[in-house]
């Protein structure tokens, strides 16, 4: 059965369109980051059996290691947009605990992958070790800072609802705050298939 | 007079939100689209002179073989730096400049989508330019052109080229919120009735010009940072030895730094566009025709990147291919270019000094673009490419082109933003000298360059026979700046004549933003007009006969609004948050380049910044 | 107060996504679930990426190319909501895609 929910888009002004100004400027940045990311994938896939000496991926990655930290990614997704429904049923409580839980899946995916990273570092890869560690780690480390930056706005908006500071229509902000996180997630979607999962030759070029 | 409230949020707490429309002060906390596109110009400006003293220091080494003027060092400093500010510093803002002040007031809206966004990027334009000029004074400028090609750019043992990667780090930021802002205002900001085909093609171009930057800064971002990395943490994006591919800055580069050329020019086309026909009286000829061939100059101009590249060693396939895109893109351009012969064609034309720097500047474009159409061809590329044959095409596109387009602008809507009109005598001086200045600078360079002489190289041998044009060459350009200096005589004489404008609509022009004073109250029209054509304004004040003859209409809406408006009007609050919040970013980089510790402040001082501008009560913006 | 009178020149599209279809939270388990789903058969499918031979990456990037849409049509809403966000997001993508393939296949990624 469908909610029967709407999100308010609360611009103080009517639009030309009809559409909120900040609606029409997240999608505007979430493609202009497309770019961006294409160009780090872009970069790692170039460059993906270049590397002069190892170590090499299949000498550091560990699947099933990555595939959870996937899994709990996803799982942000979903208590993301059950945020946003509750918000948009006005069920405040439960809108601060489905963000809170985003954060907390998101921290988990950080901290996942600094334990990750740690671990290669160990192991002999550094981000000046090879093309390997410098490809990846700029790219993960790029998606790994747009998920804190995530983190932050979520924690931002968990805190402000607490003390009464979110507008009177909240689930605006809350659907932009998605919108980003929701992209951050997709991009990942890419990252674990085309770094993690499409193998490597090893000094195959 | 109309009482401009600033709305209060009786929730305020913390800091109180300033509220001061006028005063010193109040320029570091506006959101003002009109008093930030007045910043963005005097800065762009000031930068124009730097950026031109550089060139004057070029021309006095190149004037004569073996000279000892500059060093080769020091010569790759001013060159590099003469490009990254003429581009970076100049041609975009100023263009942002005029984008600001008069989008909204040409669509009619009283303020942009988003003011403290506009703001924010105006302080980090104005902190990046001034973190890259501090290279000078720390360790050297960047020496690298301004292209920066790797590995020269990721080797290089001076500090220069990371002030480089950081420096337009922070203005591509800058640039890349500012579009944002704009493309948002144009689409959902409109007055009543004012749909996308009825849309001044300044507003059309300034919308493409936005959306192009929107999609290729990204690619740049992603290219400085990994020249940064390189550079600062030894990782090896560039790095031959341990299997990459410098190419891959190349693409990376001209991926932005094609559709950056369009980003340049696509402003000077909409101002021709609206100035032409004003000095005509005539409504531009072919009005879709000129939209449709910018919205494709801006699409094809994402697909043409690689002939830059054309003697990188590609391949006979990918030469091709862009060779054939190149010469296409020439299509769309030559459209615009009959359209506006044809508005002038038969028109009733008035030679002010606005008028002459747009006919000018379509002429110097048609010729740069001519010596374009001849880069497309691969082959004889092969000839001109790294010479000074490719200097005196990007000069006349961008000097000739962008750069007259900018000053053809300033003449006309100087009285708009003043309140007065620059002296028409001195600007047919300025223009003239300016012209011939030009011409004399960068014409020969075809010759020089044909003749073989290298692009980028700091003296040249006299037994290979330049001497004669350069010194041609040098002579235009201290011409050129007597030119600058008459400009300048004019903006201070007229300031202190003060002769105000005897009318708001000083050039019985076409578009909205003549509707109202001159200058713009901050509120920008007392009523919000609703459009019922193309060139509203002007059929407010001329219908036509049954001869087709001009024939005022009766006064009503004529150039005067019906007086201030009856109702409080509020507008967006000032806010000191924008400026905080950018000036952490700067304190970043140099953090980047000295210490962890300055990071972590700028990090804070950004955080505060942000945090400021969430929380701070607001009004409805 | 604020008496801007802007009308509604044209676009009346209702504010936000008040469209039928709009996913219940119980639906979003469920596309939590096939998202999930995906994922194991994608490394399932890694390590038995040998016996796949050619098939492999097809099928990979199949089930990337999914999970990828259903995230931005459900999750992200674009399913129900205005068109003119899908216009951008494509643009985006659309454009990255192209002009990174372009790269790519010149600095020969795909050659054997």
């Amino acid at each position: 059965m469908a909610d029967v929910a709407t999100t308010v888009a609360h611009d103080e002004h009517e639009t030309t369109t009809g559409l909120p100004h900040t609606k029409l400027a997240m999608w505007l940045f979430l493609s202009s980051e497309c770019l961006l990311f294409g160009a780090l994938i872009t970069t790692y896939v170039l460059y993906r059996n270049a590397s002069v000496e190892g170590p090499f991926p299949a000498d550091v990655f560990d699947i099933g290691y990555t595939s959870v930290s996937s899994f709990v990614l996803l799982a942000s997704s979903l208590t993301m947009v059950l945020a946003l429904a509750a918000a948009q049923k006005r069920d405040f409580m439960r809108m601060r605990l489905w963000l809170l839980a985003t954060a907390m899946f998101g921290l988990t995916f950080v901290g996942g992958q600094v334990y990750e990273f740690t671990a290669f570092y160990r192991e002999g890869l550094a981000i000046n070790t090879n093309l390997f560690g410098t490809t990846f780690f700029v790219l993960t480390g790029f998606h790994g800072v747009h998920v804190t930056v995530g983190i932050l706005m979520l924690l931002s908006l968990t805190g402000m609802s607490f003390a009464d500071r979110l507008p009177d229509d909240p689930a605006f902000p809350v659907e932009m705050v998605g919108l980003y996180w929701h992209f951050v997630d997709i991009v990942w979607i890419i990252i674990f298939t085309v770094v993690y999962l499409i193998p490597t030759a090893p000094g195959a070029k | 007079m109309a009482s401009i409230t600033i709305q209060g949020d009786d929730r305020a707490r913390g800091i109180r939100r300033p509220s001061a429309l006028t005063g010193f002060k109040s320029w570091f906390t506006t959101v003002d689209h009109k008093k930030i596109g007045l910043m963005y110009g005097v800065t762009a400006f000031v930068f124009f002179i730097v950026g031109g003293l550089e060139a004057l220091l070029i021309r006095s080494q190149l004037a004569q073989p073996d000279s000892t003027v500059l060093n080769a060092a020091q010569y790759n400093e001013v060159f590099t730096m003469h490009g990254l500010t003429m581009i970076f510093l100049f041609v975009m803002p100023m263009s942002a400049a005029f984008f600001n002040y008069l989008i909204p007031l040409m669509i009619g809206a009283r303020d942009v989508a988003f003011p403290r966004i506009n703001a924010f990027s105006y302080w980090l334009f104005l902190f990046g330019g001034l973190f890259l000029y501090s290279s000078w004074f720390l360790g050297g400028a960047p020496n690298g052109g301004w292209f920066g090609y790797a590995p020269n750019s990721t080797t290089d043992p001076t500090s220069g080229m990371t002030f480089y990667a950081l420096g337009l780090l922070l203005t591509g930021i800058a640039s890349t919120a500012g579009a944002v802002n704009l493309a948002v205002t144009v689409i959902n900001m409109r007055a009543p009735g004012m749909s996308f085909f009825r849309l001044p093609v300044f507003v059309w171009m300034g919308l493409v010009t936005q959306l192009l930057l929107v999609f290729s800064l990204p690619i740049i971002t992603v290219g400085l940072f990994e020249l940064l990395f390189d550079r600062r943490w030894g990782t090896h994006f560039f790095d031959p030895t341990a299997g990459a591919d410098p190419i891959l800055w190349q693409h990376l580069f001209w991926l932005f730094g094609h559709p950056e050329v369009y980003i340049l020019i696509l402003p000077a086309f909409g101002i021709f566009s609206e100035v032409l026909p004003v000095f005509s009286r005539k409504p531009l000829f072919g009005y879709q025709f000129v939209v449709f061939s910018g919205i494709a100059i801006g699409f094809i101009g994402f697909g043409v990147w690689a002939h830059h590249m054309f003697a990188a060693g590609l391949g006979p396939v990918a030469n091709t291919a862009f060779g054939i895109s190149t010469a296409i893109i020439a299509i769309p351009t030559g459209v615009k270019i009959f359209n506006w012969m044809a508005t002038m064609y038969r028109g009733d034309l008035r030679f002010t000094a606005a008028m002459l720097f747009s006919v000018g500047g379509v002429a110097m474009f048609v010729i740069g673009g001519l010596s374009g159409v001849t880069h497309a061809i691969v082959p004889a590329d092969y000839q001109q490419t790294d010479t000074y044959y490719i200097v005196a095409h990007f000069h006349y596109v961008l000097f000739g082109g962008a750069i007259f387009g900018l000053f053809s602008a300033a003449y006309y809507w100087w009285p708009k933003v003043f309140g007065r009109l620059l002296s028409e005598r001195l600007g047919k001086v300025h223009f003239w000298i300016m012209i011939i200045g030009f011409n004399l600078t960068f014409g020969p360079m075809h010759i020089l360059g044909l003749q073989g002489m290298i692009r980028r190289e700091y003296t040249y041998p006299e037994s290979l026979g330049l001497t004669f044009w350069n010194q041609v060459a040098t002579l235009g350009a201290f011409l050129i700046a007597v030119s600058i200096l008459v400009f300048i005589a004019n903006v201070v004489k007229t300031k202190m004549q003060h002769r105000p404008l005897e009318t708001n609509d000083p050039w019985d022009a076409r578009t909205l933003e003549w509707m109202t004073a001159s200058p713009p109250p901050a509120y920008n029209f007392d009523e919000i007009p609703t459009v019922h054509s193309l060139d509203e304004f002007w059929h407010r004040k001329y219908a036509e006969d049954k001869n087709g003859k001009l024939v005022p209409v009766q006064a009503g809406a004529a150039d005067h609004e019906t007086g201030p408006p009856s109702r409080a009007i509020h507008l967006p609050s000032p806010s000191y948050w924008p400026l905080v919040a950018a000036f952490g970013l700067p304190i970043m980089a140099y953090g980047v380049i000295y210490s962890w510790w300055l990071v972590g402040l700028g990090v804070a001082v950004t955080l505060v910044g942000v945090y400021g501008w969430a929380l701070e009560p607001s009004v409805a913006e | 107060m604020a008496d801007i009178q802007i009308d509604r020149g044209e676009g009346t599209e209702e504010h936000g996504s008040a469209h039928a279809g709009h996913p219940s939270a119980r639906e979003y388990v469920r596309i939590f679930f096939i998202l999930g789903a995906i994922t194991a058969v994608e490394v399932a499918i890694y390590y038995i990426r040998d016996e796949m031979g050619g098939w492999f990456l097809p099928v990979l990037f199949f089930l990337m190319g999914s999970k990828f849409v259903i995230v931005v049509l459900w999750y992200m809403h674009l399913k129900f909501d205005d068109r003119r966000y899908s216009r951008f997001f494509i643009m985006g993508i659309a454009g990255a895609a192209t002009l990174y393939l372009v790269v790519l296949i010149s600095l020969n990624v795909f050659a054997s």
